[in-house]
C-alpha cells in the first residue's frame, strides 16, 4: 500500500540536488521527505557449538566493541508456586560465586577489563550479558563461561542478596509509579498467577530460599538445549566461533527439555472497577487503566501497535494530547500493551495533579472511548509511518540490535519478521485499527487504579459513578512489610 | 590492549549571523540528528524566575512563524522522526532524530523556531506549559522519594545569589510568575545564532548538509552577542548540616563538597576518586559498607562536572536497623585512607580501563541525548574543538596514584562540605 506520503516523495525526489544555499527557504509548507533511504537489515549469521548450542551473530565494525549473550528460555513466569522470586534471584546470584572465582574476584576480574558483565531474569528468559571491548573479548569469555555454567551459590553471599532484596521490597513502598504498577498486576491477575507478583518474589518466598532452591532452579533451566548465545559486534564469525567453542562448547551437563512452568488462565474483569491505594499528600495521582492485553504471539500484533501508537504511544497521540498538552493534568500519559508469552497488561496510564485527578480520569475514559469509533486518514497514516519509517534506526548499536535478536530468539518470530516489518505496519487499514480497538479496548469492563491522596480524590472519583470502589492497603499490594535480618 | 585512539571526524564552518555548525558523517543506519545547543540554562535566569530557562524549552516545541501548535511534532512522527530537549544549569539543548530522507523537515522545523518561534507566541502557549512544568516538578521532585532533598542539596552547596544555588525545576512561584513578556526577553537575549551551535550527524553527505544548513538558517537573524557568565570562585567554610523529612522507608546520607570546574585541573581525578570509592563491588565505600559490613543497602559517589562550579557528592542509604551516623564514620574513614595514602596500581589501572571502555561505548549512537552529536556539541561548547574525545581521554591515563591521593586531600576535607541527612517522617 502507498501511503500519500510516498507518492509527494516520489514526485518531489532529487530535489535537493538543485538546491543552491543562495536560493530562500520556501516556509509555507514543509519539506518534503527525500526518496526512502535503503533498508539494509544487518544479516544474521546462524552457527552452532559442538554441542548443539546455537549461535547467533551480527556483525558490526564501527566501534570495537561486542556483545555476548548467553540468552536462557526460563524467566520469572516459570517460577513455580510458593518460589515467586527463585529465577530472579537464581540469575542475581551467579555473578557471587562462580568457577574458583568468589564474588569480589568475579567483579575485579571484569572491572579490570573495562567489561560489563551482568545476569538478568525477565519474565520470558534470562541471560547473561557481556559488552567488552573486542580486545578484550577472549579475557572476558572465559569470566562469562564461568558465571554462566558454574556458579556456586555460596551460601553467605545468598543471605547478603537476601537483606539486599528485602530491603528492596521495603523501598519499592515509597514510590507511587512503583506501587501502581504492582497493584494493577495484583488486581488483575491475582496473588496466585505469576503475573501478579513483582518479578523480584514475596517477601516471605525471599526469605525462605535456600541455595538448594537455587541449584535445583539453575539445573532445570540452565542447560543447552534451553539455551542460545548472541554475538554482535566488531568480530569475524570464523574468529570468535572457536573462543565461544573453548568457552561453552563443552558445556554438556543437563541436556534435554528445560521444566517450564505453565501460567493458570486469567480471566478478564467482568465489570468495570475501582481501585484506590491512599498515598497520604502526595502530589500527584498514579493512574493505571486497562485490563488484560494480548500475548506476544497475538495476530493482532500489527493492528495493536498502530492503534496504540493513535491511543498513547507516541507524543502526538491522543491520551498524551489531552491530558498533557490540552489540559495540563500531567506531565506525559500514554498507554501499552505488554505482550509477554501469556497475555500481559494493558494500561492506560499518567501521574495527574492531585486535584485534577476525577478530571483526568474523565478525560481519559473519552480517550479509551474515542479510539473505538473510526480513525481519521491523516492520523493513522501518521501513527504508521511514525512506527514504520524510524524502525531501520533501531538497529544501530551492540545493544539495540542483540536485544531484538533476543525477541525473535524468545518469541519464536519468524525469519522475515524484520525484513517484513515495515511492510506489515503498512499494510494495516483502518478496518484492522477500529476492529482490534473494539477487540481489546473495553472501557465498560476496564479496572481503574489510583494511586494517591485518598482524602483529597475520593470525593471525585465517587462523583464520576465509574463503578464500585475498593480500597487497597500498602500491604495487600506488597504483603506485609519484611522485616530485615540482621 | 592499547590505549584507544578515537577520531571523530567533522566539518566546521560559521554563517554570517554567527551560527557556529558541525557536521559529521556515519553511514551505519539511515538516519541523521540535528542536535541543536543554546548556551543558556538556569544560570542565566534571576530571582524571582527560577525554572525559566525550563520553561522556555517546553515553548520550543509549541510552534513557530510557520509551524502551527502541533504540527512540530505531528510533522516529525508522519517522517517516523523524535525528538526531545533538556536544560540544565549552562546549557539547553535539542535534538530531531529523523530518517536521513527527512534532513530537510527536521532543519525547517529547528531553524524556524530559532527563527521566528515569537511569532506564533501567545500568553496562553506560556500557560499551557506552565501547568505541564509543574506537573513535571511534582512528578519529578515532589512525588519521588528523596526528590525535595535533590532541590536542598543545592541550596546548600551555593550560597544564595549564585546561578546553582536553584534547581533547574524552579520553584512553584516562580512558575506561577512566568510571564509572556519574560519569554520575549529571554528569547531576544539568549537564543540567537551566535549564542547556539549546530550539529548534524549520521546519514549525511557532508556538502549537501552543508548546503541545506545554509539555506536553512541563512535566514535567521543575528542578535546582540551574549557576554560569557564569570563568578567569583566559592567556597564552603565549614560544615553546613541540615535534617529534612520525607515519606520513606529509610534515611539518607549525602555528603557534597564543592570541587573544580569541569575540565580544570583534578576535575578528572576526582572521577577517579569517586570510580575508587563507589564503582563496582571492590570498591572502598561499597564493599566496607554493603559488602562486608551490609549496614548501607546502597552507596553512591559522583564528580558532577558543571561550567562555573562542580560539586562531589557521595550517597548512602542504611540497611533497616543502621543509621546514617554508622555510614558516615566508615565513609569518612575510607575518605581519609584515600587522602593519606595512595591507592595501588590496580585500582587505577582498574579505573582506567573502565574510563576508556566508557569512551567507545560512548561512539555506538549518533542521536540522541549523549549521542555522539551531542557529545560534539557538548566538547564545542565546552573547549571550541568538537573532536576533543582524545583530549578528554587524555586526561586519565597520565594521572598518578599520587594525583588521586592529592585531589582526595585537597577537595574532599571532612570539615569544610554539606552534610544532608533525610529522614522518615514521623522517626525520631
Amino acid at each position: 500500500m502507498m501511503t500519500r506520503r510516498f507518492v509527494l516523495a516520489t514526485a518531489l525526489a532529487g530535489l535537493t540536488a538543485v538546491l543552491s544555499a543562495q536560493q530562500a527557504p520556501d516556509r509555507t509548507h514543509p519539506p518534503q521527505p527525500g526518496p526512502p533511504p535503503a533498508l539494509t537489515l544487518p544479516t544474521i549469521q546462524k552457527r552452532q557449538l559442538s554441542n548443539g548450542l546455537p549461535v547467533w551473530m551480527v556483525e558490526m565494525h564501527k566501534v570495537p566493541v561486542v556483545q555476548v549473550n548467553l540468552l536462557v528460555f526460563s524467566g520469572t513466569a516459570d517460577d513455580p508456586a510458593g518460589k515467586f522470586g527463585v529465577a530472579s534471584l537464581t540469575t542475581a546470584m551467579l555473578e557471587e560465586g562462580a568457577g574458583a572465582r568468589s564474588a569480589l574476584e568475579i567483579a575485579d576480574a571484569v572491572d579490570f577489563l573495562g567489561a560489563d558483565l551482568g545476569a538478568g531474569t525477565g519474565i520470558d528468559a534470562s541471560a547473561v550479558r557481556l559488552h567488552v571491548p573486542v580486545a578484550r573479548l577472549a579475557g572476558a569469555l572465559p569470566i562469562m563461561a564461568d558465571v554462566a555454567l558454574r556458579p556456586t551459590f555460596p551460601k553467605d553471599e545468598l543471605e547478603r542478596l537476601r537483606r539486599e532484596r528485602l530491603t528492596n521490597l521495603l523501598q519499592a513502598r515509597d514510590d507511587p509509579p512503583t506501587i501502581a504498577a504492582l497493584a494493577f498486576s495484583r488486581i488483575l491477575y491475582g496473588p496466585a498467577h505469576r503475573y501478579g507478583t513483582a518479578m523480584l518474589g514475596t517477601g516471605a518466598a525471599i526469605a525462605a530460599f535456600t541455595p538448594d532452591d537455587l541449584r535445583a532452579f539453575y539445573a532445570a533451566t540452565f542447560r543447552p538445549a534451553n539455551t542460545a548465545l548472541l554475538v554482535v559486534g566488531d568480530v569475524a564469525p570464523d574468529h570468535v566461533m572457536p573462543l565461544l567453542e573453548s568457552s561453552f562448547g563443552s558445556w554438556t551437563a543437563q541436556t534435554g527439555a528445560a521444566a517450564h512452568a505453565t501460567l493458570p488462565a486469567a480471566p478478564e474483569p467482568a465489570r468495570r472497577e475501582i481501585y484506590l491505594v491512599d498515598k497520604p499528600d502526595a502530589a500527584q495521582s498514579q493512574v493505571r487503566i486497562g485490563w488484560i492485553g494480548v500475548p506476544r504471539s497475538t495476530p493482532d500484533y500489527f493492528p495493536i501497535q498502530v492503534m496504540n501508537t493513535i491511543l498513547g504511544g507516541s507524543f502526538s497521540s491522543r491520551l498524551n494530547m489531552n491530558l498533557r498538552e490540552k489540559h495540563g493534568y500531567a506531565y506525559g500519559a500514554g498507554s501499552g500493551f505488554d505482550m509477554r508469552a501469556s497475555a500481559g497488561p494493558f494500561a492506560a496510564s499518567a501521574g495527574v495533579q492531585t486535584d485534577k485527578t476525577a478530571e483526568s480520569l474523565k478525560e481519559f475514559f473519552n480517550e479509551l472511548n474515542g479510539i473505538l469509533q473510526p480513525i481519521p486518514p491523516d492520523e493513522l497514516a501518521r501513527a504508521k509511518n511514525y512506527v514504520a519509517l524510524r524502525f531501520p534506526g533501531g538497529f544501530e548499536t551492540t545493544g539495540d540490535i542483540s536485544r531484538k535478536l533476543e525477541d525473535a530468539l524468545v518469541y519464536h518470530l519468524p525469519d522475515t519478521y524484520f525484513s517484513q516489518y515495515v511492510q506489515s505496519i503498512q499494510a494495516v487499514t483502518a478496518a484492522d485499527v477500529q476492529r482490534v480497538a473494539q477487540k481489546y479496548i473495553q472501557p465498560g469492563r476496564f479496572v481503574v487504579l489510583v494511586v494517591g491522596d485518598r482524602k483529597k480524590i475520593e470525593p471525585g472519583i465517587r462523583a464520576l459513578n465509574l463503578g464500585a470502589i475498593k480500597i487497597v492497603t500498602i500491604d495487600e499490594v506488597f504483603g506485609p512489610a519484611p522485616s530485615i535480618p540482621q | 590492549m592499547a590505549a584507544p585512539k578515537i577520531e571523530v571526524k567533522y566539518t566546521q564552518f560559521t554563517l554570517p549571523n554567527g551560527l557556529r555548525v558541525i557536521l559529521h558523517e556515519d553511514h551505519s543506519v539511515p538516519m541523521v540528528s540535528v542536535n541543536m545547543w543554546y548556551h543558556v540554562g538556569s544560570a542565566r535566569e534571576r530571582t524571582g524566575r527560577t525554572g525559566f530557562a525550563h520553561l522556555f524549552e517546553h515553548l520550543m516545541f509549541m510552534g513557530s512563524g510557520h509551524v502551527q501548535p502541533g504540527q512540530f511534532d505531528e510533522w516529525l512522527e508522519t517522517a517516523g522522526g523524535d525528538n526531545n530537549g533538556s536544560t540544565e544549569n549552562d546549557r539547553t539543548n535539542y535534538w530531531i532524530n529523523v530518517p536521513s530522507n527527512s534532513l530537510e523537515l527536521a532543519l525547517f522545523l529547528e531553524s524556524d523556531r530559532m527563527g521566528y518561534l515569537l511569532d506564533t507566541m501567545t500568553p496562553k502557549t506560556v500557560d499551557a506549559q506552565r501547568d505541564v512544568v509543574k506537573n513535571e516538578r511534582r512528578q519529578s521532585y515532589e512525588n519521588r522519594p528523596y526528590g525535595q532533598a535533590d532541590i536542598t542539596l543545592g541550596e546548600l552547596l551555593y550560597p544564595e545569589g549564585h546561578p546553582y544555588h536553584w534547581p533547574v525545576i524552579g520553584y512553584m512561584p516562580d512558575l506561577t510568575a512566568a510571564s509572556y513578556d519574560d519569554v520575549v526577553t529571554f528569547f531576544k537575549t539568549y537564543y540567537a545564532p551566535g549564542n547556539a551551535s549546530l550539529v548534524v550527524a549520521g546519514d549525511i553527505e557532508t556538502e549537501t548538509a552543508r548546503t541545506l544548513v545554509e539555506r536553512w538558517f541563512g535566514d535567521v537573524k543575528p542578535g546582540a552577542p551574549v557576554e560569557p557568565m564569570t563568578m567569583p570562585g566559592v567556597a564552603l567554610a565549614g560544615v553546613q548540616k541540615k535534617t529534612v523529612t520525607d515519606k520513606v522507608q529509610l534515611p539518607r546520607l549525602s555528603l557534597a563538597w564543592l570541587t573544580p570546574s569541569h575540565l580544570a585541573p583534578a576535575d578528572a581525578a576526582l572521577d577517579i576518586v569517586a570510580d575508587m570509592l563507589a564503582g563496582g563491588k571492590n570498591s572502598r565505600l561499597y564493599k566496607r559498607l554493603v559488602y562486608d559490613m551490609q549496614i548501607a543497602q546502597s552507596v553512591s559517589a559522583g564528580q558532577n562536572s558543571q561550567a562555573l562550579s562542580s560539586y562531589f557528592l557521595i550517597e548512602a542509604t542504611p540497611r533497616p536497623g543502621h543509621t546514617v551516623e554508622e555510614l558516615q564514620k566508615v565513609i569518612d574513614e575510607e575518605i581519609t585512607r584515600l587522602q593519606n595514602d595512595a591507592p595501588s596500581q590496580h585500582e587505577m589501572e582498574r579505573s582506567f580501563n573502565q574510563v576508556e571502555a566508557s569512551f567507545y561505548n560512548r561512539m555506538e549512537r549518533v542521536g540522541g541525548f549523549g549521542g555522539k552529536a551531542d557529545q560534539l556539541n557538548a566538547y564545542y561548547t565546552q573547549t571550541g574543538d568538537p573532536d576533543w574525545f582524545n583530549e578528554d581521554l587524555g586526561r586519565y591515563r597520565p594521572l598518578s596514584a599520587t594525583d588521586v591521593q592529592a585531589a582526595a586531600a585537597q577537595y574532599l576535607p571532612l570539615g569544610r562540605r554539606v552534610e544532608l541527612v533525610v529522614m522518615p517522617e514521623g522517626s525520631k
